[in-house]
């Protein structure tokens, strides 16, 4: 039996009915058209999928659409303003913090929860932060660089 | 993959998900922080009829000060465990083996309760909960229930949780002052503890006055490593530490699996025991 829901995603509220196994990233993606959430694996790993629940970092592939119920929820495509890069954005972009760009969503906001609790982390801290993420491609070097560039951006001390 | 499909039900008390749970029958499950559930059923090795969601359950939310213990709701979430002020200050050891799993997203959403009621051998809680002598209060349809630690953890994912039963709350014994420190072995980052040793000790000057050891993934369920404890009383040197320790295997049942054979295993036991017990004690 479907569920009725509000959900708030990047700052546009949202009604609707879901079936209750239905993923929130399956949700985001087929029935939002936000693809910019992308899923990665089957086992809760590889953190692609990671958006801000009520601003804390959630891998969206392991929660019910029917939870996010009440939530507010921000995706990767709600972070810019305008034509304006968040921080965070622009620093991987500088940094090449990546190549073929497909965990970097999951990266991205990782990157914005970890910031939010801890702004000038060292890099002990920011590989333990990410370390629900994973890269197959840039071997994490510049991914560390990015989040060290962005805590610069946001007024951390690096 | 996409799970099987299910119902869902959201109570927002615990007599309403337990009334859930018996309308639902055998396939019923509790639904916690989904951490460990939502993988199992979107590789569809489970599926349940209905998925009762306790994560609004009020009573399941906090953490309070019962005079002599620390009262945490089923429902609380690692990453409020692991930054509670009074879990740090009063059971310091369950702060900081919280701290250690899994990572940043999953501890925002998996919850106490859910990683006990879950019981796997791997998993880094358990075992504190066992050593520091928590207590468990389960509700079900003839009300509510206070288990020991010693009596929860049963075998492989089984705990003294029946199928028609909440976990309402995790009782812990205050442990105010005690040094703390767990030492887990992985290959790699996302890995569970191959072996983990979890170290508690009251000092008294230099000396070890008292101590709790528990060891992950040494058994089927936690081990609680009570020679260990015994033989570090009084102890105050690093030899002296080394000696309790080459113990922590004394009588557990290691599997062998492709990360470690049961020896390898035994080893990792003394050897993580030495290091967590000498940290925690600041030796
Ligand atoms: C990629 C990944 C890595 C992980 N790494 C680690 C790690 O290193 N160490 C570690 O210890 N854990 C790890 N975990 C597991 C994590 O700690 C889970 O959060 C936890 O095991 C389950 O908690 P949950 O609240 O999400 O429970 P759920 O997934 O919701 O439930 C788990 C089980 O417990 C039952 N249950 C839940 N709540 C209750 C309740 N109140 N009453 C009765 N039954 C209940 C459910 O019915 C289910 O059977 C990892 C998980 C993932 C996905
Ligand atoms: S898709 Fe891999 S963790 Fe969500
Ligand atoms: S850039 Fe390709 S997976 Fe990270």
């Amino acid at each position: 039996m479907p569920h009725h829901i509000s959900v708030t995603v990047d700052g546009t509220s949202y009604e609707a009915d879901v079936e209750p196994r239905q993923l929130l990233v399956h949700w985001l993606r087929d029935d939002l058209g936000r693809v910019g959430t992308v899923v990665g694996c089957d086992t809760s790993n590889c953190g692609a999928c990671t958006v801000l629940m009520d601003g804390r970092s959630i891998k969206s592939c392991s929660v019910l659409a029917v939870q996010a119920d009440g939530s507010e929820i921000t995706t990767i495509q709600g972070l810019a303003t305008g034509d304006e890069w968040h921080p965070v954005q622009a620093a991987f972009k500088e940094c090449h913090g990546l190549q073929c760009g497909y965990c970097t969503p999951g990266m991205v906001l990782a990157t914005v929860d970890l910031l939010a609790e801890n702004p000038n982390p060292t890099e002990e801290e920011i590989r333990d932060g990410l370390h629900g993420n994973l890269c197959r491609c840039t071997g994490y070097n510049n991914i560390v660089k990015s989040v060290q560039h962005a805590a610069g951006l946001m007024g951390g001390t690096k | 993959m996409i799970p099987a499909a299910f119902d869902y039900v959201r109570p927002s008390t615990v007599d309403e998900a337990v009334a859930a749970l018996v309308a639902g029958g055998e396939d019923a499950k509790v639904l916690g922080g989904g951490q460990s559930l939502m993988p199992v059923l979107r590789l569809r090795m489970g599926a349940p009829s209905v998925l009762v969601d306790c994560s609004r359950i009020d009573e399941l939310k906090g953490i309070s000060d019962a005079g002599g213990a620390i009262v945490i709701g089923a429902g609380v979430t690692h990453d409020d465990v692991e930054k509670s002020a009074l879990v740090r200050e009063h059971v310091a050891l369950l702060a900081k083996v919280t701290a250690t799993v899994a990572d940043r997203q999953i501890r925002h959403r998996g919850t106490l309760g859910g990683a006990l009621a879950h019981a796997d051998p791997a998993g880094d809680q358990p075992g504190t909960a066992l050593a520091l002598g928590a207590t468990f209060t389960i509700a079900g349809p003839a009300g509510r229930r206070t288990v020991p630690a010693s009596e929860f953890f049963v075998d492989y994912f089984t705990t003294a949780v029946g199928p028609d039963e909440v976990l309402v709350s995790v009782s812990f014994p205050k442990h105010a002052g005690w040094g703390a420190h767990y030492e887990r072995f992985n290959r790699t980052a996302q890995a569970w503890a191959i072996v983990g040793a979890a170290a508690t000790v009251r000092m008294d000057g230099g000396t070890i006055a008292e101590a709790r050891v528990a060891l992950t993934n040494m058994g089927p369920s936690p081990v609680r490593a009570t020679t260990v404890e015994a033989a570090l009383v009084g102890v105050s040197t690093l030899a002296g530490i080394a000696a309790a320790a080459a113990h922590a295997a004394d009588g557990t049942r290691p599997t062998g699996d492709i990360h470690a054979d049961p020896e390898y295993r035994e080893h990792l036991a003394r050897v993580l025991t030495r290091r967590a017990v000498a940290a925690a004690a600041g030796i």
